[in-house]
């Protein structure tokens, strides 16, 4: 197992190092470069070239590449070219509220969508079943941005309940209750959408296990229903939501990033618009970057904790 | 002795999409504590339906719809759920055709087990476990002591099948359906399984209602035979008289249609032509004469009864054919009461 995991690890640098290439040759492909945008107007062309000469912009590509890597290998994620910030620390900022954000909506979602769907499938083709999966089709169908607006135009602008976005109130208190006031319709839609998918996956995977073999053998033993439906029929049934939620936890670090631009949520989605706005190579590599990252870990996650629930995966 | 087991008139019925769907009809049997009943008959002629029935687990769509259950003298089919749950497994219990899925793969040997046990019993989980491991090594598996915090992944069909028999046997049942207990397994396991059942059987005195398509099992374990044809029984005898003089065309095709060894190799193997009829198109009349080689106009207008013979009163068959050598209806309903 352990071997395994190091194994994985391994495999996952060549990976990581094709990403990295792939998107620094991509975001280059764009039309555009940092100096154009965020260049003072008057700026005469001298002052422009001179500008892209020092930035190292005029450089080949590779050796753009090969700096920006050098740099990555000193632990150096480089200087933001729209801010001058270092971009560690833009990304350290940042950090913190997209994982708030993000992790609020995932258990947010999953304590819905889970009970909810192994109620629709032990119910399957109820009222509840016909309304359950009703609902989580729309809360995949509907855009983020939609009913974000329209959760703002009804909470925030109509009833005047909750704040239209940002994360803290302008110059008022900073306090924990300020900022889960700011929170809930930000988590409300992207819960939202997340719970629609899972609970189809639930639902899916619990009604197959129902009607596995064994479920009857557990019956047949007396057992009470509500030991076969949560203790034999749940564990099959999570096995493979165990890799939904491993494709959901990249979202953790990704962001969301259409709900973060809609509620103005100072978080890692939010900086991802910005950083492709003003072209910021640097900030949108280490993005690029840290987002390969958690998809290679959430992969590599789920794999050993499918070892662990499930005992016919043996790792060598 | 009274009976253990009365079914009467049994009739279940599953809801589809095509409307309700009879799938066992007028079926009735009994059996004597200790004593092995062998149900007969093709794919999809309600021999599973049956025990089913009988255990209350026919799943959503299904019910039983007419008809009685009765056990040790108490009805089951109008016992609660609560009633029903401590009879599964502990009065009654089942072993499945499936041995390779019929286990959860992700919980060990032991904890399935000791499931039972511990809800019907009344255990401690260390005596529970004991008990288990006694339950297994009964079964003849080796290693109970390891083999106990296995799970079913590791074992092959064979020594799952004795898991299987062991969890059925482990809360002293009076009765065990067996619904194709060796079907899924080869043949020289099948002859341990068999083997298995008849020993511990006959230490346990328990009734066994042994459901199979294979006449050379029916012919090993059973005491008494139903035959079933698109869900009624078709013809009921003890094993002996069963195989020396079969009646009903269906059982003659049957029993005609086992390989002999003693069988010119050249010779074409016998059976019997078309398919079983679907629920949704019962044949009227005789369900039978679709496919049978003596129908006649009577056959396909008129619905025979299941009747006892007159020489001989345990034996009954459903079929026109023997009109004349059966007792009339009336006078079986006497003798019965």
């Amino acid at each position: 197992m352990f071997q395994y995991i190091i194994r994985r690890i391994l495999i996952a640098i060549p990976v990581l190092f094709g990403v990295t290439v792939f998107t620094f040759f991509v975001i280059n492909m764009a039309p555009g470069n940092p100096v154009d945008m965020y260049v003072n107007p008057s700026a005469t062309p001298q002052q422009i070239a001179l500008a892209k000469e020092q930035l190292g912009l005029n450089d080949p590509l590779w050796v753009q590449y090969g700096h920006w890597l050098g740099q990555l290998f000193q632990g150096n994620l480089g200087f933001s070219y729209s801010t001058r910030e270092p971009v560690t620390s833009m990304l350290i900022e940042r950090l913190g509220p997209t994982l708030l954000l993000m992790g609020t909506s995932l258990i947010v979602a999953y304590l819905i969508a889970i009970p909810l769907g192994i109620l629709s499938a032990t119910r399957q083709y109820s009222w509840i079943d016909y309304l359950t999966t009703g609902f989580s089709f729309l809360g995949v169908s509907i855009p983020h941005f939609f009913l974000g607006l329209g959760a703002i135009y009804i909470f925030a602008s109509k009833l005047e309940l909750l704040p239209t976005g940002g994360m803290n109130t302008l110059g008022g208190t900073t306090g924990f209750g300020d900022t889960f006031f700011h929170m809930i319709l930000p988590v409300l839609v992207l819960a939202t959408g997340i719970a629609g998918n899972m609970v189809r996956y639930v639902r899916s995977s619990m009604i197959d296990v129902l009607g596995k073999d064994y479920l009857r053998t557990a019956r047949a033993k007396g057992l009470r229903n509500f030991i076969v439906t949560n203790k034999h029929a749940l564990r099959n049934a999570l096995i493979p939501i165990i890799t939904i939620i491993g494709m959901d936890i990249p979202l953790l670090i990704g962001g969301a990033v259409v709900t973060e631009q809609v509620f103005q949520w100072p978080g890692l989605g939010q900086l991802t618009i910005q950083s492709i706005g003003s072209r910021d190579y640097s900030a949108l590599m280490a993005l690029n970057l840290i987002a390969a990252i958690a998809v290679l870990v959430s992969n590599l996650l789920t794999d050993v904790v499918y070892s662990i629930v499930d005992p016919r995966i043996k790792y060598e | 002795m009274a009976n253990l087991l009365d079914v009467n008139n049994l009739q279940t019925v599953f809801r589809t999409d095509k409307g309700e769907v009879t799938s066992v009809d007028e079926v009735s049997f009994s059996l004597k504590e200790g004593e092995t009943l062998g149900i007969v008959g093709e794919s999809g002629c309600g021999k599973s339906v049956t025990s089913l029935s009988i255990m209350r687990l026919l799943g959503k769509g299904g019910r039983v719809k007419h008809g009685s259950v009765k056990f040790k003298d108490r009805e089951l089919t109008n016992l609660s759920e609560q009633e029903m749950r401590n009879i599964r497994g502990n009065d009654i219990s089942m072993i499945f055709q499936e041995p390779m899925t019929s286990l959860n793969p992700l919980l060990t040997i032991g904890n399935q087990l000791m499931e039972g046990i511990r809800l019907h019993l009344k255990l401690s989980k260390k005596q529970a476990k004991l008990y288990a491991i006694d339950m297994l090594k009964k079964v003849g598996i080796p290693r109970a002591e390891a083999i106990i915090n296995e799970y079913p992944h590791a074992l092959s069909g064979g020594m799952r099948q004795r898991v299987m028999i062991a969890m059925a046997l482990s809360c002293k049942p009076n009765l065990i359906l067996a619904d194709e207990p060796t079907t899924a397994l080869d043949v020289t396991i099948q002859a341990q399984i068999l083997k298995l059942m008849k020993k511990l059987k006959n230490e346990l005195n328990t009734a066994i209602i042994l459901i199979t398509h294979d006449l050379g099992v029916v012919a090993e374990m059973a005491d008494k035979v139903i035959v079933m044809y698109a869900g009624q029984v078709v013809e009921e005898a003890d094993v002996y008289t069963l195989f020396d003089s079969p009646k009903h065309p269906y059982t003659k095709g049957l029993i005609k249609s086992i390989p002999h060894l003693d069988n010119d190799s050249s010779e074409r193997l016998d059976s019997i032509p078309g398919t079983v009829p679907t629920l949704q198109h019962m044949p009227k009349g005789c369900r039978f004469h679709t496919r049978c080689p003596f129908a006649t106009e009577r056959c396909i207008n008129e619905k025979p009864d299941l009747l006892q013979l007159k020489e001989n009163e345990s034996h009954s068959v459903r079929c026109f054919l023997y009109d004349s050598e059966q007792l009339d209806k009336d006078v079986r309903e006497e003798v019965n009461s």
